[in-house]
């Protein structure tokens, strides 16, 4: 046998082997990616319910059971189905490829981080169709709602919680491997683009809060099953702490969702401006001041919770905090662009929305940290918009930045650009006339997680439906886009973008099934 | 001023006026100001963080916005080289960071003013349950008469499922509402019964969580005679959207009678709980009182939402030995959404609604249950 001679003539297994027992990290990254997409439209139709039933005053389509049922699949699903795996997806796919490694450090791990995800996913979607009825108790799943009062289906719920965590703990273990031992010699750290910076101080985020997570649902497991109390007031337990500890995971876990998409953004504006990214430095120090901030200020999200006043004060000043390196971020983009040769291609008529919509979620984030101003806002509407405008325009616009950036890497061919072009516009406005009206409803007194509402705000309301079903509708573009490209179209160069800087664009479009099996000429890796 | 300068001004001035006074009530845009120092206080600090936010946002905007008009390739624009500079780092660090203070210091003020809860001079108990609020008065004198209630949506079924025509308060109407006093300090001493809820009057700026095992502190001073309106705003299951809040906050004189007349009502309801009630009153009291409290979960018909909220229609405890359903009712089932109602309602409530019970959606039972009986009850388990 001659494994050296079959090293060079190894290509992708045939048939569906290939794809459950590959190890390649570009067909991870495109497993990863398909599985996203397919969670994105089954929580996206759950959202179709909620704005369906919303379009109206009264009770027309869903008792409230089943509405609180949808919004706790919803946010479940777009949080751990959708934006996280999509971004893990693009990390597999992108990481090796920029740091000039032939795969990823752990490949035989990262299949099973990936194929751990369909089970847990098909488990919390089972229970829909159980007696009980799927989770309803919110995404937040405040205990005692969810343990004491809690549908019986909860038990799968959290375990298919602990199964998320897992396959999000081995692939940070992954990327965090793969960064740290396996880049190209000349690859210093200080070299890297940004997105494997922002991944890398994102997989310690990972690390250090998913065990957390891991920590509160088996809490919840003990109190429904073995009779423990450690949220239950009546058996000495405290439901506060409950929410301490789901928020020491919870506020992290926002930046987990936006770190990797401020290191898409940082990609694609410097390609289309044709310049490079102003201030690399300060990008690198903003992204890591924002991940240590992200662990004190939990708390924010508990204004209401009757803390003392000094722990009040420390988490509104440490959450103010945040808009100083946000801050230096977004100006770094809007600096990249100044005084340079744009031209707007669908990525960065992406990413140019993303550092719009994304700012506009930040002020009313700023907004919302005052506290006493929070008393008002805190779970309302106005709280729905906010987290929406950086989770939707914000983190799903710049995965579907990146798409459209690397498809043409990805397929050979480049993708359909009318049709690109078409679903950002409907997506921009869609989103817009989803969102923007809910901060009035969320000031007018309008509270979240209710299937009906008072009749002053039955105008908003339908405002925002139309515009939800508007964007729902869109999403199905990118999917033909996708197909499109797939299946062919002008061949790609491997340059693809005129502006694009990096070692993923010295390789072939498509890219060859192992790239970097030996390590790039040093003389390719620049300064960003 | 050109001509038509003026007159686009006037169709802005036009439809600002148009916005702002005939569809005010459906066209709600921002956060009320309310009727106390800390709610307007509350509203200055929103208005002044959000200016903050416009002006920075026009700045970066602006800019933004005038490099992709100007600096385009396709006007021939050609890139520019820089891509650091110390200096200007520095100033867009600083800048925020002075906006920040400058935001934090009348932030902290007005947090430590909603704080003081201290020197109250009438405290009430304010108590989250699935899905309804009891209002329980401080007494000053142990022998006082005791003035709580509890105080549920009186919105109709009908209304929400659109068999009826919605009124103007449609889901923000209850049966017994709070009424405080104007001008007095009211403090709001807010706990839960069973999951946690949240007690919210946006004219108050107050919201505070309800939590069972805690007692969390609020108070208002409300300066204006009204009706303000909230809701519950922490989920706290099926019918959290259908748990609304209304305060009458009156002139002293008028809270004095209000209070003295709950206080003989509550007499005059103990006094009764001795009286024999007739089959007839106690199934049209007990049909109300069903449809008040019960009907969220065990529906109009007695069908239930098995398996969480068990029918009633042809049920084994309803159908069964009475005493058993008495017992049920008072006590509740621990570790489910069935409440204890033996404190909610009161003695005539209760044999009411078990009479109902236990003569609707087909059962036929044809007991008949007497206030004293259930009394007898309750004082044995105390």
């Amino acid at each position: 046998m001659s494994a050296a001679h079959d090293d060079h003539h190894h290509g992708p297994a045939k048939g569906i082997s290939r794809w459950l027992f590959t190890t390649n990290h570009k067909d991870i990254g495109s497993l990863y990616l398909w599985f996203s997409f397919a969670m994105f439209l089954l929580g996206g139709t759950f959202a179709m319910v909620i704005r369906a039933e919303l379009f109206q005053p009264g009770l027309q389509l869903v008792d409230p059971n089943f509405f609180n049922q949808m919004t706790t699949m919803h946010g479940l699903i777009m949080v751990f189905g959708a934006v996280m795996p999509a971004f893990v997806g693009l990390a597999n796919w992108m990481i090796p490829m920029m740091i000039g490694a032939p795969d990823m450090a752990l490949p035989r791990m990262n299949n099973w981080s990936f194929w751990i995800l369909p089970f847990a996913f098909a488990m919390l979607s089972a229970t829909l169709f159980m007696e009980a009825g799927a989770p309803n108790f919110g995404w937040t799943f405040y205990a005692p709602l969810s343990t004491t009062y809690a549908p019986e289906t909860v038990t799968f719920f959290i375990f298919a919680v602990h199964i998320m965590g897992a396959s999000s703990i081995m692939g940070s273990i992954n990327i965090i491997a793969t960064i740290l031992n396996m880049r190209a010699p000349g690859m210093t750290l200080m070299k890297m683009p940004l997105f494997v910076w922002t991944w890398l101080i994102t997989a310690y985020l990972l690390i250090a809060v998913m065990p957390v997570l891991a920590g509160v649902v088996t809490m919840m497991l003990f109190d429904i099953h073995f009779g423990t109390s450690f949220f239950n007031a009546a058996g000495g337990g405290d439901p506060v702490l409950f929410q301490h500890v789901f928020w020491f995971f919870g506020h992290p876990e926002v930046y987990i969702m936006i770190l990797p998409a401020f290191g898409i953004v940082s990609a694609i504006i410097p390609t289309f401006a044709r310049k490079r990214l102003f201030g690399y430095d300060s990008m690198v120090y903003a992204t890591a001041s924002i991940a240590f901030l992200s662990f004190i200020v939990w708390a924010h999200h508990m204004f209401t919770v009757g803390m003392p006043i000094a722990g009040e004060l420390f988490f509104m000043y440490a959450t103010m905090l945040i808009a100083v390196p946000t801050g230096v971020k977004v100006f770094n983009w809007v600096a990249t662009m100044f005084r340079g040769s744009m031209t707007f291609e669908t990525p960065m008529l992406f990413a140019i929305a993303f550092v719009v919509l994304f700012t506009m979620g930040g002020f009313t984030g700023l907004m919302l940290a005052i506290t006493p101003a929070d008393f008002q806002y805190h779970d309302t509407y106005f709280v729905v918009a906010h987290f929406h405008y950086v989770l939707v325009p914000g983190a799903v616009f710049s995965i579907m930045a990146a798409v459209y950036y690397w498809l043409p890497k990805w397929t050979g061919y480049m993708y359909d650009e009318t049709l690109g072009k078409l679903h950002f516009w409907l997506s921009f406005i869609g989103v817009n006339i989803l969102f923007f009206p809910q901060h009035f409803l969320g000031l007018a007194g309008m509270p979240r997680r209710i299937p009906d509402y008072a009749l002053q705000f039955a105008d908003f309301n339908w405002i925002s439906s139309v515009g939800g079903f508007l964007f729902g509708a869109s999403q199905l573009i990118l999917l033909v886009v996708v197909i499109k490209c797939v299946k062919g179209g002008k061949k790609a160069t491997a340059q693809v973008w005129e502006g694009a800087q990096g070692l993923e664009w010295t390789v072939d479009s498509p890219a060859p099934y192992h790239t970097f099996a030996t390590p790039p000429d040093p003389k390719l890796i620049h300064a960003q | 001023m050109l001509p038509k300068a003026k007159l686009w001004l006037g169709l802005v001035v036009a439809a600002f006026t148009l916005f702002s006074t005939n569809l005010q009530a459906a066209w709600e845009l921002n956060m009320t100001q309310g009727v106390t120092q800390i709610s307007r206080d509350t509203y200055d600090l929103h208005m002044q963080i959000l200016w903050w936010c416009v002006a920075i946002g026009v700045v970066v905007f602006g800019v933004m916005l005038w490099s992709i008009i100007n600096h385009r390739k396709s006007k021939g624009a050609v890139s520019a080289t820089f891509h650091e500079s110390t200096k200007v780092e520095i100033i867009w660090t600083v800048i925020p960071f002075v906006i920040l203070i400058l935001m934090a210091i009348p932030a902290t003020r007005v947090l430590t003013e909603a704080y003081d809860s201290s020197e109250s001079e009438i405290d009430i108990q304010v108590i989250g349950y699935q899905w309804r609020w009891e209002y329980k008065y401080m007494r000053e004198d142990a022998n006082d008469e005791e003035v709580s209630f509890f105080s549920v949506m009186s919105t109709s079924r009908e209304e929400i499922s659109n068999d009826l025509p919605k009124q103007e308060h449609y889901l923000l109407d209850v049966d017994n509402p709070l009424v405080i006093p104007i001008n007095k300090k009211v403090r709001f001493l807010v706990t839960a019964n069973d999951v946690i809820h949240a007690w919210w009057v946006p004219a108050f700026a107050v919201k505070k969580d309800a939590i069972p095992g805690f007692i969390n502190e609020a108070w208002t001073i409300v300066e204006e005679p009204g009706v303000y309106r909230g809701q519950c705003a922490e989920l706290c299951g099926l019918d959290h959207g259908f748990m609304p809040i209304v305060v009458h906050a009156v002139e002293q004189e008028e809270y004095e009678a209000w209070y003295a007349q709950k206080q003989e009502a509550a007499r005059v309801t103990r006094e009764m709980a001795n009286n024999v009630v007739t089959m007839d009153e106690s199934m049209a009291n007990g049909a109300d009182i069903y449809n008040r409290n019960c009907v969220a979960c065990h529906q109009a018909a007695g069908t239930g939402l098995p398996p969480a909220f068990p029918a009633l229609a042809g049920s084994d405890v309803v159908n069964g030995d009475l005493r058993a359903n008495i017992d049920l009712l008072i006590n509740g089932v621990p570790g489910t959404a069935m409440a204890a109602y033996g404190r909610q309602l009161n003695p005539i409530e209760l044999a009411a609604v078990v009479t109902y019970i236990r003569n609707s959606f087909g059962n036929t039972t044809g007991d008949l249950v007497q206030p004293a009986d259930v009394n007898t009850i309750l004082q044995e388990a105390q």
